[in-house]
Formats: structure tokens, sequence, C-alpha cells
């Protein structure tokens, strides 16, 4: 299965679920921004979680399938469509060869992942697919999507297939270039892209050495993205947080969703792309299950922050998880009874 | 001297300054947790006073829920991973020490590779060759390897030798590139916007994405730099392809 790149977009990239193992060696894990949109248009084609898919930010590309496909989009709305007819996004749809799929304006959230049964196939670097834009490793070339760009899939499962060929019965018979089927994932299962988040944050590790009127503005007031903000990391720009008194601190370990203070005030969140060690003052990190919600947050979001702890925040991701792998099951029920027709 | 970093890691802290007693329990540590692992860890990374330990909760809670069946009672997999870290620390040996590497750096020194080599010279009021022999003739140790890929935190700078960032940072330093950082020395593993002072450049490749160990150097390792001149550093180049 090939797909070639009409139009790039703003900034589309290959990703799976990251690059692991190699952080001693200063190499971020990477991979896409919203786990749980990839997470799900790799289910509805019923591909292994860690396939590589297509993260599309802000304006999407334009993409001609040179055969029959099965894909999924997930995620933020950029009004995909195929001969102009809108693509429903958080299920699986099936293109006819020759198909173009084309995205447009950003309706909600900012990133829109697109899988293809099979998984997007590239050689693997570090053990992950995942493109790594600073240092120029991963995906195609480590680099964004340009124009003339191949893509190629691996051969999609039996389910797939199974699901795929009934589908371009109906597409046949209704002369339309793509179908998909009545069902799709629940919407109560989607994480929630408001337009003005609320996200969980546990407390960080140096919390403590914040004056309480920090805290009390940090818990309270609304911070707003800032344009700067990337793959590596998203700046806010609100009320200056301020410590009691000033430290100096040894750099070390930060992760995806660790929330450093310099010396300005204004706080920064690290994204799926950040350094690995970090000196600055962390004030706090954001629980697991909320870093979907704020992967889709645009530049210019406000954003509110409210205290959970530790146990909460697990607890809410184990519940996450089990919804995943109830709807997981469910979507394997139904491309059987698909298949079975 | 356990605590969460979020839901997935563990911060192991070993004090709170930067020194070769502290360092040496970072390493071992990291040796001796590496040497022992549990379903469900992924990784660890040693930094100048800590080592982070990162797990995968799914399966971290897998092995809690057994526990549970078998009548233990219930615990957050935070606790569980805490509990087979200390497990684990509680048999750390005295004995154990890493038997640490020393890699010796190439560096052609001055020039267009070190543009910034007489500034440093004359801010401590010496010739560019003696901030070049000072610099040769330290042994560095490698606290960790972070920020960016394979770029070494490195232990040991004279102070005889020591200068300021760059009041504005350059927009693009080479790879390779050697600096001076106030009282840090490192090199730049990958071409990025940088504020040290570029006093030389090194052809060997500090991140090598192709090799099962990405990074040249690692943490524990000692450093000492060799001034080469500007035609070993060309066949050098050509050598590493």
């Amino acid at each position: 299965m090939r797909m070639e790149v009409i139009r790039p977009g703003l900034l589309s990239t290959v990703q799976d679920e990251g690059r692991y193992g190699y952080r001693r060696h200063g190499v971020h894990p990477g991979g896409v921004m919203d786990t749980f949109a990839a997470r799900a248009a790799n289910m509805l084609v019923n591909n292994s979680r860690n396939a590589a898919v297509l993260e599309m930010t802000m304006t999407g590309p334009e993409l001609r399938f040179h055969e029959n496909s099965l894909i999924a989009v997930c995620g933020a709305d950029l009004s995909a469509t195929v001969d102009d007819h809108p693509v429903p996004l958080w299920r699986p749809v099936g293109l006819l060869a020759g198909s173009v799929l084309k995205f447009g304006r950003c309706r909600s959230g900012l990133r829109a992942y697109l899988s293809i049964a099979g998984g997007i196939v590239v050689n693997e670097v570090m053990g992950s697919r995942s493109t790594d834009l600073k240092t120029g490793i991963g995906g195609l070339e480590g680099r964004a999507l340009r124009t003339g760009d191949i893509l190629s899939a691996g051969e999609a499962s039996c389910e797939a297939q199974a699901m795929l060929h009934p589908l371009l019965e109906q597409v046949k018979l209704e002369k339309t270039r793509m179908k998909a089927p009545i069902w799709h994932l629940s919407s109560r299962e989607w994480p929630l892209y408001q337009l003005e988040p609320v996200i969980r944050v546990m407390p960080g590790a140096d919390i403590s050495k914040f004056t309480k009127g920090s805290l009390e503005r940090w818990y309270s007031e609304r911070y707003v993205i800032a344009p700067q903000s990337d793959r590596m990391g998203y700046r806010l720009e609100g009320s200056r947080l301020e410590l009691e008194r000033p430290m100096s601190r040894l750099s070390e370990a930060v992760t995806y969703g660790t929330v450093q203070v310099p010396a300005d005030g204004q706080p920064i969140i690290l994204m799926a792309d950040h350094q690995t060690i970090g000196g600055y003052p962390v004030i706090a990190q954001v629980a697991s299950v909320d870093l979907p919600v704020l992967a889709q947050a645009r530049p210019g979001t406000r954003v509110a922050f409210q205290p959970i702890t530790r146990e909460e925040a697990q607890r809410l991701f184990f519940e996450q998880e089990r919804g995943l792998q109830l709807s997981a099951a469910f979507i394997r029920r139904r491309l059987a009874e698909t298949g079975e027709r | 001297m356990l605590s969460p970093l979020g839901e997935a890691g563990v911060m192991i802290r070993l004090g709170d300054a930067i020194s070769d007693e502290v360092h040496r329990r970072v390493i071992s540590i990291c040796t001796w947790l590496e040497e022992r692992p549990f379903p469900g860890m992924v990784e660890l990374v040693p930094s100048y006073a800590s080592v982070a330990l990162f797990y995968d909760p799914m399966v971290i809670a897998v092995s809690t829920r057994s526990a549970a069946e078998k009548g233990e009672s219930g615990i957050s997999p935070y606790q569980h991973v805490c509990r087979m870290i200390l497990a684990r620390l509680e048999m750390l040996e005295d004995s154990v020490h890493n038997q640490s590497r020393t890699v010796v750096i190439p560096v052609c020194y001055g020039g267009p590779f070190g543009p910034d080599l007489e500034y440093v010279a004359r801010e401590n009021g010496l010739t560019p060759v003696e901030v070049v022999a000072i610099h040769t003739s330290g042994d560095y140790l490698v606290h960790m390897i972070g920020f960016a890929p394979g770029f070494p935190y490195l232990g040991g700078l004279s102070e005889r030798i020591a200068t300021p960032r760059r009041a504005t940072p350059r927009l693009k330093v080479e790879a390779g590139t050697v600096g001076i950082g106030g009282e840090q020395t490192g090199i730049y593993p990958v071409a990025t916007p940088g504020g040290w002072q570029c006093i030389g450049r090194t052809p060997l490749k500090l991140f090598r994405p192709e090799h099962d160990q990405p990074s040249l150097l690692q943490a524990g390792d000692r450093v000492r730099f060799e001034a080469i001149t500007e035609q070993d550093y060309m066949e050098w180049k050509e050598g590493e392809g």
C-alpha cells in the first residue's frame, strides 16, 4: 500500500509510541503527542498499538492513495474530505485506490492522527519509527513530510482486509470513493478537547520552594499557551511564579508533562520531545490522562491547573486504560462480524 | 531518598552537591539496578546526584494485583516500585564499583574550529597556547549525558580557564565543537544554537544513532582532551565517514 504526498501540510511527521531505553544517552522518547488519539486510530484499523501513524498539525496534508486502503483519522478535526465528502473521525474508513484525502481548516484540537491498516513502514532507529526533527533521525530521514514523498504501509491484518472488502462493495454500489461503517469509537471514551481545558497536575519535586502566593495563583488563575510552543515544550504566559528564596538546584531527569519554572517565573510544560535533563525548579507534573488534552491545545488556549494526588492520577490512568481495552475488544468483535457477512 | 516523578517514574536522590563521591554512588546504583531489573522497569537516567527509574505502570499493576490475590494488602504501583528498588538497594554491595573508562577526545583547537580561543585566553590573562595546555592537562569526569543526544556534562575544568558564556548565543554551533560555559566544559554532539565559548572541534562523532550505545560517552567515563592539527582533524574526519 502506497500513499503519495501531494501537499505536506504545516507539520506532518511519522510517529509511533516513542523511543524508549535511550534517555541515559540524552535521547528523549518522543513519539506521538496525543497517545490516546494515535492508539485509537491504530485500534480502528486493527494495527498493533505501536504501529507508525501520521501526526498532522494544524494544517493537514493532501494525500493520494495508490491502492484500496483501510484508514482511520482520530484526534483534531482538520476537516478531512475525500471528493468533498467529509471523512468521519474515530471510525475505520475504506478508500478506493486513487482517492485523494484532503485536510482543511482546523475545527477543533491541534493534531490529527492518520492510521493505515498495516502501519506506515519506515526504518526503525533505536527501536522506534518516530521522527525526531531535532536530531534528524527516524521517520522519513528525520524530517517532516514533503511534496512528492511516498509512504508505504505494511500488510494489513486479515481482520482489516475482511473489513475493507464489504466497505468497498458498498462503495461500488453507491458510486462513491469511500465508506465507513455506522459504528465508531464511543464519544464517551474520547478525551475532552475543550476550548479552556482544566489540566490535572501532581505536585512537583520543588513545589514547597514556591511562595504561598505563587501556588495560589498557579491553581486559581489561567495560563495562556504561548505561540513559541512546540513538540518540545509549551511555554505558558500568566502570573509570575516565584520561589521563597533563590535556589540552586542540580540538573536531573525530567519527563513528558514536567512543569519547570525558569527565573522569569513563566512556567514551561515539557512535551514529547522534551530534553532528558532539566535544571529549573519543578512545580508540577501533568497527570498522564490529561497529556492528550494538552497535546491538542493550540497556542492562545487558556489553561487552568487543578491539583490531584498521585494515587488519583494513577487511578484515572487505569480507568482510561480499561476503557481503551474495552473499546479494543468491541472493535475486534465488530471487525469479526463484518468479516463474516 | 525516593520520591515520585509523575506516575511512571521514581527519583532516587543521593545527595545535593556535585562530588566524586556522590557520583560514584550514582553510577554504582545505576549499574546495580540495571543488572537486576524487575518486570515493568523501563530505563534508568543517572544525573549529578540522582538516578531516575522509569517504569510501566500497567505491567506493575499486574504484579501488584497478583500480590493482592495472594492475600497481601493492596499497594499502589508507585509503592510497589519503591519496594522493588529498596529491596535491591539493601543488597547493594560496597564492592560494586564501575570500571571507569578513559576516553581520549582529539581536538583541533583555535582557528575556524575554535573562534573563541583568543577570547578565553584574553579573559584569563593567558596565551591561547596556555589555554590549550590547561584544557588538555585536565582529567574530566562525565557526570551525565543529557539535554541533547550524546551531550556530556563534564566536571573538572580548571578555574584558570573558566569563562562566562557569550552575551549573545551563536545561532549555530557545529557538531563536535568543544566549548567552555562558565566552569563547565562540554562537546556539542549535534549542530545546535549555543552560548558557550567555542575553543575547538573534535572529529569524533559523539552521537551515533546506528550504534547499540548511541552516545560515545557514558556517565562515569573519564575524558582527556588531546590537541591535534587541522590536517589530523581532516584525516580523522574522513576515517569517521
